[in-house]
């Protein structure tokens, strides 16, 4: 609450709302959002994909991590309204089908999670990792910045430093991650 | 119908909800929407202390969307309202800046956040005191500490054996308020149906949630219905209802509607509760070959005025090693600060920090390795009582842990090792945790097509409860665990103690293996006639545990440490950690390393990074969020492993199992501290440690 509020402001925030066409794991969703939304709050409140996960609202958790055009983002700092056409992907989309991910399958057999809120982040910035990886990006432990990193737990520890987990399943995250990588 | 199968129990069985939990499937508290839901978002008090006058509601209720905004001036009375935490509303007075003292309600989460932020209140502000220090004129020596110990006991004469004795060790040590942060914020969801609420909620026990909010609502417990099958961590901080369970309950009473409300991270730091900051003084006299003949461990400490809450910082000293003199102490002082709670281990991850750092003080002052410290000073009973040990094996675990970490030939020189840029040195240090348990009630039911139902309000934070209770489920009804399904995290079930003092396993293994039992006799009793509804059975462990013998019933664990000091810029790296643990039998070996890991990647972080930092000025905790309280993030852990001894204890349960949800963290900080002397020489009784107390 703030204290200070301008009371000029009164009355003045009326919603501005505009009409827009979202692709969310491959279905696409027709949708008039507030300006002020976050991608994380039209995920959670308005299209029932609670996958993605709320820690912090402010960027500093990683638990809202998704996928934008194949890259990842903290959608709690992404405003919904500007995403029509680009293709966003979260928890829910890395499947195919009934057959999980490579990375889900793999953090259940590390057991690289405890309550489970971080993990959605968590997966969905490793696709975003190892896609940058692949993309010959790399990081502040890169030894040599011409060849093309190897992931290892280095480089993993790096990479995967913003999503917390407060469960302290980062040695397993690690492990579950590597056996994706090498 | 059941064949011979192999134990369950013992066997490293996947998480039961683990393709949940990673598909995104997994349903947390905030993510249950009823149909016409309104958000309410609460308004937080701007003073540490004094008196709200008015609240400028009709400006609030022309903002849009807006449904209510409620405050003490129009809120509804609760039945029972005692004064403390969870008499929300119920008073115009402040009694800690960030307090709940209102909530706005609109139709968008949006209109919510924005009218909240524009409440006008006015206040008469009074001067606060937020500030813990040992010569506070306010300290005083409560009744008892959590949850019932003396908070005073002497033996012998401990003042005249540190006089005689020649090797002392008096140092003062100190811990920061730190704060749980589970990583999902706390959330409820209120529906009220007729006189019937229903809580969509994240917490530590169902059960308890339902008859604290049933009783300050005037209501019969049936009338209230929990719901919290997946949650995202608690470390203690979802093992009581806070403020914002009773705020949601009165928004949707007041407006008719069910209503959301999620604390948010940086309220989380002011009204879900925290690890009391401590002052310690620790007194270690030994004679020359290192026997302690005096103990002294005197503990300050802070509660809120609206609730004490008095940690048990010095009770573990009261068991942990032989000593002919000891006297252990709390004091506590009532500040104008948020209302501390459990924080993973409240009482022995701050108190075992400054006796464990104080062995090794010892140690040197001595000239005895730490480990041979420690084993000298083994009781053969429980010191303050008399009883015997059902299990004790810290010596075990103290050599098994030197033997794999490589401690053999340790040079004791501090300051020595240059690796690189690091100064590198090794600590050790014992973890202890009580052996707790809880009556339960829980219920079990054959199927008529040859599976089982297992029901138990118990909840699983993270711990893997739902797993291991499958397992012990299946083995005492002899059948294989795909058979078997468990339903926790609902107070329709039968009712269960909390998911706290790491008794969840111990508790509710209990109720269900009776249950199980229950059922088998029943089936035998009908000789396999199965009537088309299946059959249940029901236990009640109440009667079996209030009979359980007499003894000291405790887990043990030494942890060892190395770490890398930067020589110029101080940064501490924590290279290796390794923590052996005797902890009865081990249920699920995989999700048990889990946990155990987990505690100590918390006491990484607590030994290097968590502080949360009092504004005297504002009575506020200033880094209030993630980006200025920082928790160990990946890069931060490097080798850390968890492993256990054999252990069998037939005086615990019928799994034969100890708790080690919060074992883990107990002795990190010290072994790290420890090894931070070593590397460098410089010893630091404060923590988090920080560069600046390395760079001189
Ligand atoms: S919720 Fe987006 S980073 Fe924490
Ligand atoms: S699994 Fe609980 S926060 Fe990561």
């Amino acid at each position: 609450m703030n204290g200070e509020a301008d009371t000029t402001r009164w009355g003045a925030s009326t919603p501005v709302t505009v009409d827009l066409r979202l692709s969310v794991n491959r279905d696409e969703y027709p949708i008039t959002v507030d300006t002020r939304e976050t991608l994380l709050d039209t995920l959670r409140e308005r299209l029932d994909l609670t996958g993605a996960k709320k820690g912090c609202d402010h960027g500093q958790c990683g638990a809202c991590t998704v996928l934008v055009d194949g890259r990842r983002v903290k959608s709690c700092l992404t405003l919904t309204v500007t995403l029509d056409d680009r293709e966003i992907t979260t928890v829910e989309g890395l499947a195919d089908g009934d057959t999980p991910h490579p990375l889900q399958t793999a953090f259940v057999d590390h057991d690289a999670f405890q309550c489970g809120y971080c993990t959605p982040g968590q997966l969905c910035s490793a696709v975003g990792m190892l896609a940058e990886a692949a993309a010959g990006w790399p990081s502040v432990v890169t030894p040599d910045m011409n060849g093309a990193p190897r992931l290892d737990d280095d480089e993993i520890r790096e990479r995967m430093s913003g999503n917390l987990c407060r469960c302290g399943a980062y040695v397993n995250i690690v492990a579950a991650i590597g056996e994706v990588a090498r | 119908m059941t064949t011979t199968t192999p134990s369950s129990v013992g066997s490293g069985l996947d998480r039961v909800e683990g393709l949940d939990k990673v598909t995104g499937r997994a349903r947390y508290a905030f993510e249950y929407s009823p149909r016409d839901l309104a958000y309410a978002v609460p308004v937080q008090a701007v003073v540490a202390r004094g008196e709200i006058h008015a609240v400028d509601v009709d400006a609030v209720l022309k903002c849009p969307g807006v449904i209510a905004a409620i405050w003490y001036g129009n809120a509804p009375r609760l039945a029972s309202d005692d004064g403390g935490e969870l008499a929300v509303l119920q008073s115009p007075r402040v009694a800690y800046r960030g307090q709940y003292i209102g909530v706005v309600v609109a139709e968008t989460l949006h209109d919510a956040r924005e009218a909240a932020g524009l409440v006008r209140v006015e206040y008469a502000a009074e001067r606060h005191d937020v500030e813990l220090r040992a010569d506070h004129p306010g300290l005083y020596r409560p009744e008892v500490v959590n949850p019932d110990f003396p908070a005073d006991v002497e033996q012998g004469d401990p003042d005249a054996a540190l006089a005689a004795a020649p090797i002392v060790v008096d140092a003062v040590y100190s811990t920061p308020a730190e704060h749980n942060n589970p990583m999902e914020p706390h959330a409820t969801v209120a529906a009220w149906d007729g006189d019937g609420l229903t809580l969509h909620d994240s917490n530590q026990g169902a059960s308890a949630v339902r008859d604290t909010v049933a009783a300050l609502f005037g209501m019969p417990p049936a009338n209230v219905r929990v719901i919290s099958p997946h949650v995202g961590g608690g470390f203690g901080s979802k093992g009581l209802p806070h403020p914002h369970v009773v705020l949601a309950a009165l928004a949707a009473k007041q407006v008719g509607r069910p209503v959301k409300l999620a604390v948010t991270r940086q309220q989380m730091f002011a009204v879900t509760g925290y690890r009391t900051p401590t002052i310690q003084r620790v007194r270690l006299g030994a004679d020359a070959g290192g026997r302690l003949t005096a103990i002294v461990h005197e503990a300050f400490e802070q509660s809120s005025t609206v609730k004490e809450f008095a940690e048990q910082t010095t009770v573990p000293t009261r068991m942990m090693y032989a000593a002919p003199a000891r006297r252990t102490t709390h004091r506590l002082v009532r500040l104008d600060v948020p209302t501390p709670s459990w924080m993973r281990a409240p009482g022995e991850t701050p108190g075992m920090f400054a006796l464990e750092s104080a062995m090794d003080e010892l140690a040197i002052a001595c000239g005895l390795d730490p480990v041979e410290l420690r084993i000298r000073n083994e009781p053969e009973t429980d010191p303050e009582s008399g009883l015997p040990f059902s299990s004790r094996n810290l010596v075990a675990c103290l050599r098994e842990g030197a033997r794999r970490f490589g401690w053999a030939g340790r040079d004791p020189a501090p300051g020595v090792r240059r690796r690189g840029r690091l100064l590198v040195g090794t600590g050790v240090a014992a973890s202890t945790y009580p052996v707790y348990r809880r009556p339960s009630q829980a219920g079990a039911r054959a199927e008529p097509d040859g599976r089982f139902t297992v029901r138990i309000a118990a909840a699983d934070i993270g711990t893997g409860a739902r797993t291991v209770l499958t397992q012990i489920a299946a083995d005492a009804l002899r059948a294989p665990v795909d058979r078997v399904r468990v339903e926790i995290g609902d107070s329709a079930l039968p009712t269960a103690s909390l998911a706290g003092g790491s008794m969840g396993t111990a508790s509710w293994g209990t109720a269900v293996v009776r249950a199980c039992e229950a059922l088998l006799e029943e089936l035998d009793r009908r000789g396999g006639d199965l009537p088309v509804g299946g059959v249940e059975a029901g236990a009640d462990t109440t009667e079996e545990i209030r009979g359980q013998r007499r003894f000291a019933r405790h887990a043990f664990g030494a942890q060892f440490a190395e770490v890398g000091v930067d020589v110029d810029t101080g940064e501490t790296r924590v290279l290796r950690l390794l923590g052996v643990f005797a902890a009865g039998r081990i249920v699920n070996p995989k999700t048990a390393r889990s946990q155990l890991v987990g505690g100590m990647t918390m006491g990484v972080s607590m030994a290097l990074l968590e502080e949360s930092v009092m504004d005297r000025e504002f009575g506020d905790y200033l880094n209030h969020d993630l980006a200025q309280y920082h928790v160990a993030a990946c890069a931060d852990v490097r080798d850390i492993e968890a492993l256990w001894v054999e252990e069998d204890d037939p005086h615990l349960n019928p799994m034969g199992s100890k708790g080690i949800g919060e074992i883990g963290i107990v002795g990190t900080a010290a072994a790290i501290a420890n090894a931070v002397h070593h590397a460098t020489g410089v010893r630091i009784r404060d923590l988090p440690i920080r560069l600046d107390k390395l760079v001189r």
